[in-house]
C-alpha cells in the first residue's frame, strides 16, 4: 500500500510546473494509481458521496446567499422571495435544504459501515476520530443553517438547543446570553448564526481533507478487514473505484432527486413556513429528523443537566470506540456475536430516532429510557466484553483468497477477468 | 496496474470499438447532465421577478414647469423629465444632424435606425414635442448629468466633461452616445408610463 506516484509528466510545460508544485502527481497518486482493496462493496462509495454532496452544498448555500437577508425582520421574507422571484429560487432552495438531509443519510451509511467493518481500529484511529470531528462540524452547520429562515421552528429550535447550555452549573446562564448576543434570541443570534452557517462548511472542507489524507496514508479498510498483503490483493484507484463510486453517485442523485423534485417539504416541518414569533411557541417543537435520536436520549433524563451530559456523552463516546473495541479482528463478517449486537444497535439508534418525534410522555419516555441505557451499553459494556468472550471465525489469509476461494487461488479466475481485454 | 493495460489494449485496437461509441455516448450524456444542473446556478444572477415586477413608473406632468427637469426612478436608474421652453425646442430644431457625434435617435420607442433629430427625441404627438424624457445616466461611464449646464444648455457630465444639449444629445465628448430615451407612453395628456 505505499501509493507511490508513477505519475511522469511527458509535456513539457507539465514538466516546468510539476517541478515546481507536484500537484497533477498529488492528483494521479491519490486519484488515479491509489491501489485500493479489489473487494471493496457499495458501501464504500459513500466516502465520494459525502464530498459531492458538501460540494452541493456550498455551491447551492453561496448562491443562496447572493439573495437572502440574514435579518430577523426580513430573513423570513427574503427566504420566500426566493422561493417566488429568484430565477429556480425554488429548485436552489430545495435543493440546500433537501442537500442537508442526504448529507446525514450519507454519513449515517458510512458511519454505520465504519462500526460494522471495524474501519475505526488501528491505524485507522486518527481517521476514525477526523470523521467524528466532521460529524459534529455537520450538526453545528446543520443546526445553525436551520435558524436562518427564521420560521417558527427556526426560532424555537434555536432557543431550545441555546438554553441546553443553561445547564451547566455557575457559567450556563453566561454562556447562553453569550450565545445570544442578547437576553432571548433575536437578530443577533441570527447574524451570528449567519456567519458561522458559512464559515463551518468551509472548516468541514478542511477536515475532510485532513480525513483524506489520513485514509491514504494507512489506505482503505475492506470487508474482509484483513490488510492488503501483495499487488494481487488492489485495483488502481481510477478506472475501478472511480466507476464505482461515479455509479454510486448517481444513484445516489436519483434518490436525492426524488426527494427534490417530489416531495421536498417532507423532511421539514409545517411549522417553519410561519414567521418566526417570540410569543408563542409552536404546540410540538421537534428537531430535524437526523437529530431526533439524540433529542430522545436528552427527553429520557429527568435532570436537566444529566439529559443534556447524556445527549453529548452520545456522541462523545464515538471518539472512543477505536480503543473500547478490544477485539483483534476488524470486520463483523468474522464475529458472529458482534454482528448480532451490531444489528440491535442499529434498531435502537432508529427507535431513538422514533422516539425522537414522538411527545415526551408515558410509554414513549419508558422506551427511551430503555434504548438510551442501551445504547450506552453497547459501547461501555458490550463492546469491550465482546473481545474478550466472542470466538472469531476463522479470517481469510488475505483478500485475494476471501474473493476467489482458497481451492482456485486465483487462476481459474483470470481466464473470465482477462476476456474483455481480449475483445477490446 | 492491469486497469490501465486494459484500456491500452481497447485504445490500440485499429478503427472504431463499441466501447469508443459508449464512451462517447456516456461522456456525451455527463456533459448535457452537468449543463443542465449548471444553467439554474447562472439563471439565478438574472433580475428576479420582484425586480422585473418594479419596471414601470408612472410621472404626473401637470406638476412640471416650463423649464423645470423633474428626476424620476426608473428600474433604479434616474429619468429626466424635463419640461422644454419654445427656445430650448428652438435652438435642438435648428442643429443639423452633421453636426451630431451620434447621429442615431436612441429612441426605444422609434426603430433603431431613426435619426437623432428634435422631432424623434422628443415625444411624439400634437403638443407634446416640449416634453423630453431621457435615461439620466451619462453614455461614458454611468454617471448622473447636472441639468442646465455646459455650452449647449443641456446637460453637463462632472465626472469626464461629456455636454449634451436641449434634446439629450451628446455635443462634446467623450460620451459615444446620445442619452437614451427610455420606452415610455402617454397614459393621459398629463401623465406618462415609463417601462
Amino acid at each position: 500500500m505505499s501509493g507511490h506516484s508513477t505519475f511522469e509528466p511527458k509535456h513539457p510545460a507539465l514538466k516546468w510546473f510539476e517541478s515546481r508544485l507536484p500537484l497533477v502527481g498529488l492528483i494521479h497518486s491519490s486519484f488515479v494509481a491509489y491501489p485500493t482493496p479489489r473487494n471493496l462493496n457499495y458501501w464504500w462509495t459513500f466516502g465520494g458521496i459525502l464530498s459531492l454532496m458538501l460540494v452541493v452544498q456550498i455551491l447551492s448555500g453561496v448562491v443562496l446567499v447572493m439573495h437572502y437577508t440574514p435579518h430577523a425582520s426580513m430573513a423570513f421574507d427574503s427566504v420566500e422571495h426566493i422561493m417566488r422571484d429568484v430565477s429556480y429560487g425554488w429548485l436552489l432552495r430545495y435543493m440546500h435544504a433537501n442537500g442537508a438531509s442526504m448529507f446525514f443519510i450519507a454519513v449515517y451509511i458510512h458511519m454505520f459501515r465504519g462500526l460494522y467493518y471495524g474501519s475505526y481500529k488501528a491505524p485507522r484511529e486518527v481517521l476514525w476520530i477526523l470523521g467524528c470531528i466532521i460529524y459534529l462540524l455537520m450538526m453545528a452547520t446543520g443546526f445553525m443553517g436551520y435558524v436562518l429562515p427564521w420560521g417558527q421552528m427556526s426560532f424555537w429550535g434555536a432557543t431550545v438547543i441555546t438554553n441546553l447550555f443553561s445547564a451547566f452549573p455557575v457559567v450556563g446562564p453566561t454562556i447562553v446570553e453569550w450565545l445570544w448576543g442578547g437576553f432571548s434570541v433575536d437578530n443577533a443570534t441570527l447574524n451570528r448564526f449567519f456567519s458561522l452557517h458559512y464559515l463551518l462548511p468551509f472548516m468541514i472542507a478542511g477536515v475532510v481533507v485532513l480525513h483524506v489524507w489520513a485514509l491514504h496514508v494507512v489506505g482503505q479498510n475492506n470487508p474482509t478487514g484483513v490488510e492488503p498483503k501483495s499487488e494481487k490483493d488492489t485495483v488502481p484507484f481510477t478506472p475501478y473505484a472511480t466507476i464505482k463510486d461515479g455509479f454510486g453517485m448517481v444513484c445516489f442523485l436519483i434518490f436525492f432527486a426524488w426527494f427534490l423534485f417530489y416531495i421536498p417539504n417532507y423532511l421539514g416541518h409545517a411549522d417553519n413556513y410561519i414567521p418566526a414569533n417570540p410569543l408563542v411557541t409552536p404546540a410540538h417543537i421537534v428537531p430535524e429528523w437526523y437529530y431526533l435520536p439524540f433529542y430522545a436520549m436528552l427527553r429520557s433524563v429527568p435532570d436537566k443537566l444529566g439529559g443534556v451530559l447524556t445527549m453529548f456523552g452520545a456522541i462523545i463516546v464515538l471518539f472512543f470506540v477505536p480503543w473500547l473495541d478490544t477485539s483483534k479482528v476488524r470486520s463483523a463478517r468474522y464475529r458472529p456475536l458482534f454482528k448480532q449486537f451490531f444489528w440491535i444497535w442499529v434498531a435502537v439508534c432508529i427507535g431513538l430516532g422514533w422516539l425522537g418525534s414522538k411527545p415526551a410522555e408515558g410509554g414513549y419516555v419508558i422506551a427511551g429510557r430503555i434504548l438510551t441505557i442501551w445504547y450506552f451499553a453497547h459501547f461501555l459494556i458490550i463492546l469491550p466484553l465482546l473481545g474478550l468472550f466472542e470466538k472469531p471465525k476463522a479470517v481469510p489469509a488475505s483478500i485475494t483468497e476471501a474473493v476467489l476461494g482458497k481451492s482456485k487461488g486465483g487462476a481459474p479466475a483470470s481466464a473470465g477477468v482477462s476476456a474483455p481485454q481480449t475483445k477490446g | 496496474m492491469r486497469g490501465k493495460e486494459t484500456i491500452v489494449a481497447a485504445t490500440e485496437t485499429a478503427g472504431t470499438t463499441r466501447r469508443d461509441f459508449l464512451y462517447i455516448a456516456t461522456g456525451a450524456m455527463g456533459a448535457v447532465g452537468a449543463a443542465a444542473a449548471v444553467w439554474p446556478f447562472i439563471s439565478q444572477l438574472q433580475p428576479d421577478a420582484s425586480v422585473l415586477a418594479l419596471s414601470s413608473t408612472e410621472v404626473d406632468l401637470s406638476q412640471i414647469q416650463e423649464g423645470q427637469i423633474v428626476t424620476v426612478k426608473w428600474r433604479g436608474k434616474p429619468v429626466f423629465v424635463w419640461n422644454r421652453t419654445a427656445a430650448d425646442i428652438e435652438k435642438a430644431k435648428a442643429t443639423e444632424i452633421s453636426a451630431l457625434i451620434d447621429p442615431v435617435a436612441r429612441n426605444a420607442n422609434l426603430p433603431a435606425e431613426a435619426p437623432a433629430t428634435d422631432q424623434n427625441r422628443a415625444a411624439e404627438g400634437e403638443g407634446r414635442e416640449k416634453w423630453l424624457v431621457v435615461i439620466g445616466i451619462c453614455t461614458h461611464l454611468g454617471c448622473v448629468p447636472i441639468g442646465h449646464m455646459g455650452e449647449f444648455d443641456g446637460w453637463f457630465c462632472p465626472c469626464h466633461g461629456s455636454e449634451y444639449d436641449s434634446a439629450g444629445r451628446v455635443r462634446r465628448g467623450p460620451a459615444p452616445e446620445n442619452l437614451a430615451v427610455p420606452p415610455y407612453s402617454f397614459v393621459s395628456d398629463t401623465k406618462i408610463s415609463i417601462g
